[in-house]
């Protein structure tokens, strides 16, 4: 079962929410791995402090053009939907524009003369940490300059084990990557704060869910903050509220220091059991009510 | 033309707030706010006499199942696994296709065709001190980046028309393509940072992004006061990386108050002590040449 911890505005609490919940999951004796999918900044591995097991790099294949057999007949470029190779035919000019490649394959199936051949380019690491012996943090990080993380995190998740609870930790937003997260899940928990801000993106994430007929149940961070707004809407829209943590300084610190505050504060561990059951119980409802 | 973009790699470091503030002390400006997944600002600047406009954002492959005779080669030749069997039908996952045309390149039987994505939107409005550019990419829809990139172009026709030469950016969190579209060919960007390890760590990323563009860097740390030993260790790596550090401030529920009742915080709460730093903060940056 995948679980993913999302929402469409940025620094609602998705990490927080992610390591912490991880965290008492594991506590608790069950096998669990978190996938840290927020590859374009990802901070997991500074709370979950385990013990590095191994790396792998991700790469995307590069088309190279053997200029010998390459004819300039321009069926390549025109083949290519993203503008990554331009041939200048009068000059015998042909060039790939690695940073616009999307792999898709398209120029190698142009290519009459056998001009195209693949190499590889590293585009980010899986790195996988070890914690508590049984469980495991898998981190996606692209490289910086890369545009697209959505090969990544596929291959991050592709790893995740089916018969036990992996917790994903989505990028924000609620385009490809955000897309390419959640849809490997089974339920959702979007993380939003009760501000004008986060309702406004939280209304973008549930129409994203929506859409794709994704369970999910929502989790407001820093209440007490802003107004009502947040809780009105989702009463208004019969959405579930799994929980609600507090605006508390202490956990703006201990999250700074790179804590969990499960570790750290009893009272925020006995929420998270509380809101890990209370998941479980709404992954079973929204199951029941589907069959 | 000055193209100025707020970003921050971490989300929620107070980019849209600040980029609000920002905007309402301009006498008169262009403001692109190119968080196209999610866009905030018109939340607070009062935008009026609204256009709206459709964006294609790309193509998806959709397989008619009359003509489909079953051969798999669609399936065979993806490369993002965005097609499925079913029983005898062959279908396209929509949200993993990636509008590469393959398939209908391979089907022997000229069963797939390309759909245009026309979910998505961009608006043009009036504020008070100029216009505002924001846009909404429909949810699991692509090219983010070329989105931006649509709202910059949007922006600056905006500014001739205007005859401003200030355009203020309130880009995306990450580094992905729609932040490297906010990034490239601008003039200065303010990176809005927090004293937290994680904040930090996604300073660095972003730093090496906006170094690659070669964009003129100024830094402002935000809610400084959370950690005055991680607040140290961000200055410290700004003066070791010759990035100034044009502003400090501190966590403050006017933030939100101002935010709650639609306002920038500087137009809210204009003799506050955050306003005043906001304000050294501007003139900072519009001097700094």
């Amino acid at each position: 079962m995948k679980i993913a911890v999302a929402s469409g505005k940025g620094g609602t609490g998705k990490t927080l929410l992610a390591t912490n919940l991880f965290n008492v999951i594991q506590q608790s004796g069950y096998a669990v791995d978190l996938i840290d999918c927020d590859a374009e900044e990802p901070n997991d591995q500074q709370f979950i402090k385990g013990k590095l097991q191994g790396q792998q790099l991700v790469t995307q294949n590069i088309p190279v053009i053997d200029k010998d057999r390459c004819t300039f007949c321009g069926k390549c470029q025109e083949f290519c939907q993203y503008n990554a190779i331009i041939i200048v035919r009068s000059h015998q000019h042909i060039r790939v524009f690695e940073d616009l490649c999307h792999d898709c394959g398209a120029c190698g199936y142009a290519c009459q003369s056998g001009a195209i051949s693949w190499q590889a380019k590293t585009t980010g690491t899986l790195t996988t940490y070890e914690y508590n012996q049984h469980s495991l943090l898998v981190e996606g990080r692209i490289a910086v300059g890369v545009y697209s993380s959505v090969p990544l995190i596929s291959q991050a998740i592709k790893g995740a084990k089916p018969e036990q609870i992996t917790i994903l930790d989505a990028p924000p937003g609620t385009s490809c990557p955000f897309i390419a997260t959640v849809n490997e899940a089974d339920f959702v928990v979007l993380v939003t704060e009760p501000t004008p801000f986060g309702l406004n993106d939280l209304r973008l994430s549930v129409q994203a869910l929506q859409h794709l007929n994704i369970p999910f149940g929502v989790v407001i961070n820093r209440g007490g903050l802003g107004n009502q707004d947040v809780h009105r809407f989702l009463t208004e829209n019969k959405l579930p509220l799994l929980d609600e943590i507090p605006f508390d300084r202490r956990i703006a610190q201990l999250y700074s220091e790179g804590e969990l505050i499960t570790n750290n504060i009893s009272a925020y561990n006995k929420q998270f059991q509380e809101l890990f059951i209370r998941i479980k119980k709404q992954i079973e409802h929204d199951r029941d009510s589907h069959t | 033309m000055t193209e100025i973009a707020i970003l921050s790699g971490k989300g929620g470091t107070g980019k849209s707030s600040l980029s609000a503030a920002l905007a309402t002390l301009a006498s008169k400006v262009v403001v692109a706010d190119c968080d196209v997944d999610a866009a905030n600002l018109h939340l607070v600047l009062h935008p009026d006499n609204y256009r709206e406009e459709t964006y294609v954002s790309g193509q998806k492959a959709v397989i008619d199942a009359a003509k489909c005779s079953h051969c798999g080669a669609c399936m065979d030749y993806c490369r993002f696994d965005a097609i499925r069997q079913t029983n005898h039908t062959f279908q396209v996952i929509e949200t993993a296709c990636d509008g590469c045309q393959l398939c209908t390149r391979v089907c022997p039987e000229e069963a797939i065709s390309m759909v245009n994505q026309d979910k998505s939107r961009w608006f043009a409005a009036d504020i008070p001190n100029g216009k505002m550019i924001h846009a909404r990419l429909a949810p699991g829809e692509d090219n983010s980046g070329r989105l931006v990139n649509l709202v910059r172009d949007q922006a600056r026709e905006a500014a001739l028309e205007l005859n401003t030469d200030l355009i203020l950016i309130d880009g995306p969190p990450g580094i992905g393509c729609p932040a490297i579209s906010s990034l490239t060919g601008i003039d200065k960007v303010v990176l809005v940072s927090e004293p937290s390890k994680s904040g930090i760590h996604d300073l660095k990323r972003i730093v090496k992004l906006a170094q690659h563009f070669r964009v003129k860097i100024y830094v402002v740390i935000n809610k400084y006061d959370l950690s005055s030993s991680l607040s140290k260790a961000l200055e410290d790596w700004c003066q070791l990386m010759r990035i100034p550090i044009i502003g400090k401030l501190p966590f403050d529920r006017l933030v939100v108050d101002a935010m709650v009742n639609g306002e920038s915080i500087t137009n809210w709460a204009p003799d506050s002590a955050i306003s005043h730093e906001i304000r050294k903060i501007w003139n900072k940056l519009i001097q700094h040449e």
